[in-house]
């Protein structure tokens, strides 16, 4: 029996492609880029799977194009913005991503963040660079803003919201509190209490965007949001951009309305390098590496691979998307 | 202490909590800037005070000492090092010397955690490429960085600082922690952390800390031998003092590739030059020594300090005073 025909939009870690080149014929994008819409539109004809990561769209376009022989979709992350997957399961299509093991990385890049930007380490280093530590060899200036005592709002208590929390438990966070949806039984772990979101930015030191993106919440940190927050208040996004407004975010942190930011990821990316976002100082960009460790990717890369064989075979998928 | 009120010199703008302790009951000069008073304007101010309050950038030594006077009744000094002071003339004059341990230990501690995940995890490095146009679209392997998870800490140095670290470290998911010094300490159940020689940490550790203090023996410890020990995906992390490791010998084990990056907030000397070679290397991070610097250390320091001098004058004992 030949191998099922794939087409791969980008390379994944060996991890993933060893497995997908030894059970599939492959058709990949192997260049050191993003794929085009033209490419993925003539990569995917007459294909059986698609292994795939955001910003690949996989809507209705693709899968017409690509045709009844289409069984299986994989993406390699834990978004889904990208995927139609109300006309994939119309289809019968089986879809899969990766939640759980990027998990850890992704919190340990969303600690890393905000601790980047309260202990203002952007600054430091150029202070560092450029000199302006002969002029102040103290650094009493650099004082910046500590977990120690604090209360931290966690907007979207999901997995990767708890591993953030448990994470900065230990640096003396003296509260945490959540919004969502609905009251997550997990909470317990780290004794956060579940608050309304107005109450959540009214009281936080740390307001740390984990929610997943769906088409309520767009823009949900507006001018509004930073309104109500302390000024004080430091506000980390390492969900997805669309999740920020921009523009009131660069007000509000060019009037002081909220100390300072940090965004792992940002609308669109990459961030264009003359947004006005890039000139502040108590703004921290990082280009989306939420999940970027050897070991996370890897994981990610076999999951994958294994959501696009499992749907290939007819079998369960080891990590189907939520139905 | 006489009628009048004891008059004490002040070397730098501070934060005000130890003003506020002192200003009922002395009469306080103050060089009332950010940047280091100048040594013949201490040796001018000091002339005739009672008590003396500096910072680690003061050097008080015996020319100093003499130009105060027999009247100068004690020192306080806003810092934990005391490197800075020649504390055989302090002792030969009878002239106690208060510092400030315990408070800045949070605040440190957090520093280093930072400091540890901006470098593991190239933010400093990432946050450049978003300003210079490094940065496409997502993409599976780039910019990864080593994660905690499942990792080998060892902390060089368990004490109040290391042990404040190995804390914040446990819940990323740290397989094992190591320690090296002169002997066990009980604080290690804790955490588990296993005591073993310093050759072995080196050689077993994926992230290695200097935590310890400086003293004659262990001047340039790092050097050219401890990192042809250590893992070649190895972090090095030094926030204690500059003079534990040989920069010199450190530079080539970057760019050797001997060990993976290094994170320092302490150098030799302090500033260090613009034109270090350190510098040039994107898997380097260096911060202007700002591990005490949250508001809330730098008070605490501040007030401690004050309190350390006021407790003298009044014929009490000082509440932290070097033995």
């Amino acid at each position: 029996m030949s191998k099922p025909f794939v087409f791969v939009s980008r390379v994944p870690p060996p991890r993933g492609m060893e497995l997908i080149e030894e059970f599939c014929t492959v058709k990949a994008m192997r260049d050191d880029r993003f794929i085009t819409r033209q490419e993925m539109l003539e990569g995917v004809v007459g294909v059986e799977g698609i292994l795939c990561h955001p910003p690949d769209k996989v809507d209705k376009e693709v899968l017409d194009i690509a045709g009844k022989s289409l069984k299986s979709v994989s993406t390699m992350s834990v978004g889904l913005e990208h995927i139609d997957l109300t006309e994939c399961k119309a289809r019968g299509i089986s879809v899969g991503y990766t939640p759980g093991v990027l998990t850890d990385a992704t919190a340990e890049t969303t600690v890393s963040l905000l601790l980047a930007t309260s202990r203002r380490l952007k600054e430091a280093f150029s202070a560092v660079v450029d000199g302006g530590w002969g002029t102040w060899e103290n650094g009493l200036y650099l004082c910046g803003k500590t977990l120690l005592e604090s209360t931290v709002g966690i907007v979207g208590l999901g997995r990767i919201g708890l591993a953030v929390a448990k994470r900065l438990q230990p640096f003396g966070v003296q509260k945490f509190l959540y919004s969502g949806n609905t009251k997550k039984e997990w909470a317990s772990e780290i004794n956060a209490e579940f608050v309304s979101f107005e109450r959540l930015l009214g009281e936080s030191d740390f307001v740390i965007a984990c929610c997943s993106m769906n088409k309520d919440n767009m823009g949900l940190f507006n001018k509004s949001a930073f309104s109500k927050m302390k000024n004080n208040a430091i506000f980390i996004n390492t969900s997805r951009g669309v999740l920020v407004n921009q523009e009131d975010l660069y007000d509000a942190l060019k009037l002081g309305t909220i100390l300072a930011a940090g965004l792992d990821v940002t609308s669109p990316e990459p961030l264009p390098r003359e947004h006005p976002l890039h000139t502040l100082k108590n703004c921290v960009i990082t280009p989306h590496i939420g999940s970027a460790t050897v070991y996370a990717r890897n994981a990610m890369a076999e999951l994958a691979a294994k959501n696009l064989i499992a749907g290939l075979k007819g079998k369960r998928l080891p990590s189907p998307v939520p139905q | 202490m006489s009628n009048r009120r004891p008059k004490v010199y002040v070397t730098r703008r501070v934060p005000p909590d130890g003003l506020e302790i002192l200003r009922p009951h002395c009469e306080i000069t103050q060089w009332d800037s950010e940047k280091p008073v100048p040594r013949a304007e201490l040796i001018r101010q000091i002339a005739g005070k009672d008590a003396l309050f500096c910072l680690l950038t003061d050097k008080i030594d015996g020319e100093v000492l003499n130009a105060a006077g027999p009247q100068l009744k004690c020192i306080g000094t806003m810092s934990v090092g005391y490197d800075h002071i020649d504390m055989t003339e302090c002792r030969e004059r009878n002239i106690p010397v208060g510092f400030t341990p315990d408070v800045l230990t949070n605040a440190t501690a957090e520093l280093t955690v930072g400091l540890l995940l901006a470098t593991s995890r190239r933010l400093i490095e990432a946050s450049q490429s978003v300003r210079e146009g490094g940065w496409g679209t997502w993409d599976p392997c780039w910019m990864l960085g080593h994660g905690l998870d499942g990792s080998t800490v060892g902390v060089v140095g368990l004490g109040r600082i290391g042990m404040a670290v190995a804390r914040r470290l446990a819940p990323f998911g740290v397989k094992r922690f190591l320690y090296s010094g002169h002997s066990p300490k009980n604080e290690a159940n804790e955490i588990g952390a296993e005591f073993v020689d310093f050759d072995d940490l080196l050689s077993n550790s994926d992230f290695v800390l200097g935590c310890c203090a400086l003293t004659k023996e262990n001047q340039g410890l790092f050097d050219k031998d401890a990192f042809s020990k250590m893992k070649s995906n190895a972090i090095f992390v030094n926030t204690s003092r500059g003079g534990l490791v040989n920069q010199t010998d450190l530079y080539q084990a970057l760019v050797n590739h001997q060990i993976a990056a290094a994170g320092l907030d302490v150098t030799s000397p302090e500033p260090l030059p613009t034109d270090s070679p350190l510098l040039t290397l994107k898997n380097c991070v260096i911060l202007p020594h700002i591990g005490s610097a949250t508001e809330m250390a730098r008070g605490a320091m501040s007030a401690l300090t004050g309190r350390n001098i006021l407790s003298f004058l009044r014929g009490e004992e000082m509440p932290c005073r070097i033995k």
